[in-house]
């Protein structure tokens, strides 16, 4: 089981988020013209990284904040949470 | 009856307290503080089950996690319990046991004309044998294996045990209390820092109770017990022993299992049977010691022939001789200290050393107890059938490949040590990359994966000084690093024998002309010549070998057989065995009980139950529940005799005539405030919302950005900048937990809150065209009329003095109102509700009458909205705005989303009016079609139409809009029912919706 430090709580097992995909996912604008391939890109397009991966988790049964995690998806190893609004260098 | 094996004095039992037990329906005696198994040994008993492929018989090999044999069906308080290690249960009086494996008895097995038959039984036989003629699988072959397979039976009864989980956090962690363990938890104990200490055995001390050393002028064991009572008094420490840590997951946390009572006659009251630990730690410090490796030779399986350390176990823990005419056959020093014992209480054994000519402290001192050692000397073959009778022995040469003349000499066991292998299990699921290490044979732990470190016999460590010296270094150290403090603590001054170095060898050869079974894995029979046709026929990767013959696969995962797999593997294909590599150790270490794996989450407790404040109402008045997500709802309210069909009915025409009050508390409800509220919802649902005037409710539909509904509901505004929305009961927190993101990730500008009050406010709802005069009733001082509270509309009220939210909505297409007042007033509001609708002829209704309501009224619901529907499949497209953008929209112009002839929902109607439809049917054109019969459509929701009086279903079918007025099939295979049927309006009743306005 993950251990994930949450930004807002501190250190927090697995089991207090849930999953939420890739973080590095931007919703096109509103109101913006958006071709068949960006829509797709956005809603179902994915990689399935081997390695660091930033993503997003929510801690729903803590603070209810979404948070960015960057963890390697081979080894889990996690090397850095981030806040909803924080930019990720 | 005696206990005739068993020694004067000696020992660790409680000799004052005598009990007795069952094994195989007769009765012995044993002392407090024995294992099943010690007790058997000390009156004689070595025959304890039958093998699991050739039905062999089969003894004890081990004294305890490493057993591969004698497991038994364990028989307590009335409970019976398959698998069980007669090595680790402890004795308790009254305790009974049986063989597993047999059949019709140990003594007399059929299944043991395998053995004779073992040539059809090879490697790979699962795969090959069994197979054809195919109908005799389950006629002959399932109920056959099934009868002779497998290693006992498990309970069908409900377990009444109780096991509980735990979470623990520590600084460090140490899994095992030997040596290594007790010194690393002593000098981090003294530093401050939070230790737990797990050690799997009832006592604690590891090798340190069985070896012959010194430690600060104390024995081993006395030393040990003073650390343990010294760390029992420290508050920073817990010290665990029965409890096993059996895997080591990520992020370092492990799970420890706790038997709290399983040896016990019964579990005490209010205690559990067992206790699952997880436990998150800062280090962790493995040692886990090492287990005895076999030395393999002919028929190696007969009852007698056990690792030379379980011999000394039973000896020196237990009081129990194994034999009186003991044969030892090692390739190390750890054999003559099995022997030196068995002197020591005046039994006279042999040695068969494989090397030539050792020397060292310990085979000195055997020498001069005069024991009979005999070097460069092996066993070649066991005999005897249930018991070893004697033993073919030979010298060999000095390559290992020539065997001498073969003698014969008596003796009633066979005490083996083929040198260590370090229990690196817990390290390798950590994710260590393990390493060959060539001294030992065997595979070490190599570069740390998380925090852990491992000490002694489990890192290829043997000698015991420089064991502790490295574990109270390395307890101080990492302690320090955590709590800042440094005590320190002197190393202990240690008196032990040297040992010389061990001889490489493992498997004798077998003799000219004999063919003799050499097992690897006596749980599972996997024997050398096994190994060898696997490899015959191709199997290449060990992953692959141990597949295929099972080795390494049974209930004690290979702990004695995997390395002379190995090197069995690597000598054919003439690789080393590094090259050939380990099979990935996987978690549990040891099995662990199903029970202690779900804890408390059984029955009802398997998720949470929530009621709603009118609970206790609806029991009062005869409700069936029915599961609703985690919610238990009323289903109906029974009367006399009625069944569901019955009162359901009766439930709905009241709504239909009269009006009734439904308990609608379990919606989700979730609070929106902020100036940017109605923005967010414009973007959230597909209709427009910034124009809803203060007052007024508005039915939403919300869509996943793929275009697929996710829920709907009403949403209401309160006030300027507040809105109530509404949600189905089964979506409420899926939509919080999406409004959540939109709000934190992807519009952070606008300035919301939303908060879930669901459990905040009871809700009924109140339907029928008799409840506007039900209403006003209720709330006398307030102008409930058309006009004062219109459809869609909202007002508060005053309930008899509490306050309450009135909203004007319908979800059974009736004139109808719902009433939310805070939870705590909820049962005060039902009850003033029925009280006062009393004159209007009031019934409460249940779910399956709000289904009919809603289904003949051609309202969606859950098994519409069922995540594969866009809003025109479900007849919502005028509620999407063309106007504005909103989550999802875009993916609505996916081809499949505006085809012509794009699923739609309608309503079906039986051609005779009486049959009812099973949910799920699918509609088909051609009732006779050859299968795979193309679907059209499926029956999503079904009811008696109380309107019409007669079935009537909802479907969501292709090209369903120009259907209206085909007739078609239902076809339910599951059912084996075929209903010619028509499709009409999904709208049955009150098409124009004019009930809801009136
Ligand atoms: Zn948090």
């Amino acid at each position: 089981m993950l251990y994930i430090n949450c930004p807002h709580c501190g250190m927090r097992s697995q089991n207090e988020f849930s999953y939420g995909g890739d973080a590095s996912v931007k919703r096109p604008e509103l109101n913006k013209e958006v071709s068949d391939q960006e829509w797709d890109n956005f809603v179902y397009n994915r990689k399935s990284l081997r390695g660091k991966h930033l993503e997003l988790w929510q801690h729903i049964s803590g603070c209810r904040q979404w948070i960015k995690v960057e963890r390697d998806t081979a080894t889990h190893e996690i090397f850095r949470t981030f806040k909803a609004d924080e930019e990720v260098a | 009856m005696t206990q005739a094996f068993r020694i004067e004095n000696g020992g660790l039992i409680n000799r004052d307290k005598k009990l007795s037990f069952k094994f195989n329906g007769k009765t012995y005696l044993g002392y407090e503080g024995d294992t099943l198994a010690s007790a058997l040994l000390a009156n004689g008993v070595h025959l304890v089950g039958r093998s699991f492929k050739y039905h062999r018989p089969r003894g004890f090999f081990g004294a305890g996690v490493d057993e591969p044999y004698a497991v038994v069906q364990l028989y307590r308080n009335g409970e019976t319990e398959p698998n069980i290690k007669a090595t680790e249960q402890e004795l308790f009086e009254g305790l009974e046991a049986k063989s597993v494996n047999c059949w019709p008895s140990v003594n007399f097995d059929i299944g043991a004309i395998n053995n004779f038959l073992k040539i059809f039984l090879p490697a790979g036989f699962y795969y090959k044998t069994f197979m054809w003629p195919k109908s005799f699988w389950y006629r002959i072959y399932e109920p056959f294996i099934r009868k002779a397979a497998g290693l006992g039976v498990a309970s069908t009864k409900h377990d009444k045990e109780r096991y509980e989980h735990k979470y623990e956090y520590c600084d460090l962690l140490i899994a095992g209390s030997g040596p290594s363990g007790l010194a690393g938890a002593y000098a981090a104990a003294k530093n401050g820092a939070k230790v737990i200490l797990a050690e799997d055995k009832p006592r604690f001390g590891g090798s340190l109770l069985t070896s012959d050393v010194n430690i600060g002028n104390q024995s081993g064991k006395d030393w040990a017990e003073g650390i343990i009572a010294e760390l029992k008094t420290m508050p920073n420490v817990v010290v665990k022993n029965r409890s096993q840590i059996f895997g080591y997951y990520d992020h370092n946390m492990l799970v420890m299992s706790e038997k709290v009572s399983d040896h016990l006659p019964s579990t005490k009251k209010y205690h559990p049977n067992k206790r699952l630990w997880y436990i998150r730690a800062k280090e962790v410090l493995i040692s886990s010691g090492s287990i005895e490796r076999p030395i393999v030779f002919g028929n190696n399986d007969t009852p007698g022939v056990m690792l030379s350390s379980a011999a000394k176990e039973y000896l020196k823990v237990y009081g129990v001789l194994v034999g009186r005419k003991p044969l030892v056959f090692t390739n190390n020093d750890s054999g003559y200290e099995t022997a030196i014992e068995f002197k020591k209480h005046g039994v006279d054994p042999v040695v068969l050393d494989s090397r030539k000519n050792p020397e060292s402290e310990i085979i000195d001192e055997a020498k001069n107890l005069g024991i009979n050692i005999k070097n460069s000397y092996v066993v070649v073959a066991a005999q005897g059938y249930k018991k070893v009778k004697s033993a073919d022995i030979a010298s060999i040469s000095e390559d290992k490949k020539q065997l001498g003349k073969i003698e014969n000499i008596q003796c009633d066991c066979i005490c083996v040590s083929g040198f260590w292998t370090p229990t690196i299990h817990l390290a390798s699921q950590s994710g260590n990359k393990t390493k060959f290490k060539e001294e030992i044979d065997a595979f070490v732990p190599g570069q740390s994966k998380q925090n852990e470190i491992t000490l002694g016999a489990a890192n290829g460590v043997f000698s015991l000084e420089e064991t502790l010296k490295t574990s109270f270094t390395v307890g101080s150290e990492l302690s320090k690093k955590i709590t800042e403090n440094d005590n320190k603590i002197a190393i202990p001054n240690v008196v032990e024998k040297k040992s010389s170095q061990h001889d490489k060898f493992w498997c004798v050869p077998l003799p000219k002309g004999k063919n003799y079974k050499r097992f690897l894995d006596f749980q599972n029979d996997v024997a050398v010549s096994d190994v060898e046709i696997a490899l015959r026929e191709g199997y290449r990767s060990i992953e692959h070998v141990k597949r295929y013959t099972t080795l390494g696969m049974a209930t004690d995962q290979g702990k004695t057989s995997n390395l002379n797999g190995l090197q069995l593997v690597s000598e054919i294909e003439n690789k080393v065995v590094p090259a050939v590599g380990h099979t990935t150790f996987r978690p549990p270490y040891t099995p662990v009980s199903i029970g202690a794996i779900v804890g408390r989450e059984v029955g009802k407790h398997s998720k949470p139950t929530r009621k709603s404040p009118m609970h206790s109402w609806h029991e009062k008045n005869n409700a069936v529940f029915v599961d609703a997500g985690v919610w238990l709802r009323p289903r109906y309210y029974k009367r006399g005799n009625e069944n569901l069909f019955e009162a359901s009915k009766r439930e709905a025409k009241n709504v239909r005539t009269n009006v009734g009050v439904c308990d609608v508390t379990t919606l989700g409800k979730i609070d929106i405030k902020g100036p940017d509220a109605a923005e967010l919802l414009n973007r959230v649902y597909t209709n427009a919302w910034l124009k809803l005037p203060v007052g007024k409710a508005r039915y939403g539909v919300m869509l996943r950005e793929d275009g697929i509904v996710m829920d709907d509901g009403t949403t209401t505004r309160i006030s300027e900048n507040h809105y109530h929305m509404t949600t189905t009961t089964a979506q409420a927190a899926n939509v919080l937990s999406h409004l959540e993101y939109y709000l934190q990730l992807v519009w952070p500008e606008l300035n919301v809150n939303v908060v879930s009050t669901t459990e905040q406010w009871a809700g009924a709802a109140i339907a029928g065209p008799k409840s506007r005069d039900l209403l006003q009733k209720l709330f006398p001082n307030f102008d409930v009329s058309n006009e004062g509270l219109p459809f869609m509309g909202y007002m508060e009220g005053d309930l008899f003095g509490v306050k309450a939210r009135i909203f004007r909505i319908s979800f059974s297409g009736e004139l109808a109102y719902e009433v939310n007042v805070e939870s705590d007033y909820g049962n005060f509001m039902w009850e003033k509700i029925m009280e006062v609708g009393k004159e209007f002829n009031i019934q409460p209704y249940g779910t399956e009458a709000l289904s009919t309501l809603r289904i003949e009224m051609g309202h969606v619901a859950g098994s519409e909205l069922d995540g594969r529907t866009i809003p025109f499949d479900n007849a919502l497209e005028g509620l999407v705005s063309k106007k504005k953008d909103f989550i999802g929209k875009r993916s609505l112009q996916r081809s499949a989303f505006i085809a012509e002839d794009r699923q739609r929902i309608v309503g079906v109607v039986p051609l005779d009016k009486k049959t009812s439809i099973p949910e799920g049917s699918h509609l088909v054109k051609d009732d006779k079609a050859p299968l795979p019969n193309p679907k059209l459509g499926h029956i999503s929701a079904s009811c008696w139409s109380v309107e019409y009086d007669n079935p009537f279903s909802l479907a969501i079918l292709k090209d369903g809009k120009k259907m209206i007025g085909e007739k078609l099939f239902a076809m339910s295979p599951l059912k084996n029912k075929v209903i010619p049927v028509e499709i009409v309006s999904s709208h049955y009743v009150d098409p124009k919706g004019e009930r809801v306005r009136s």
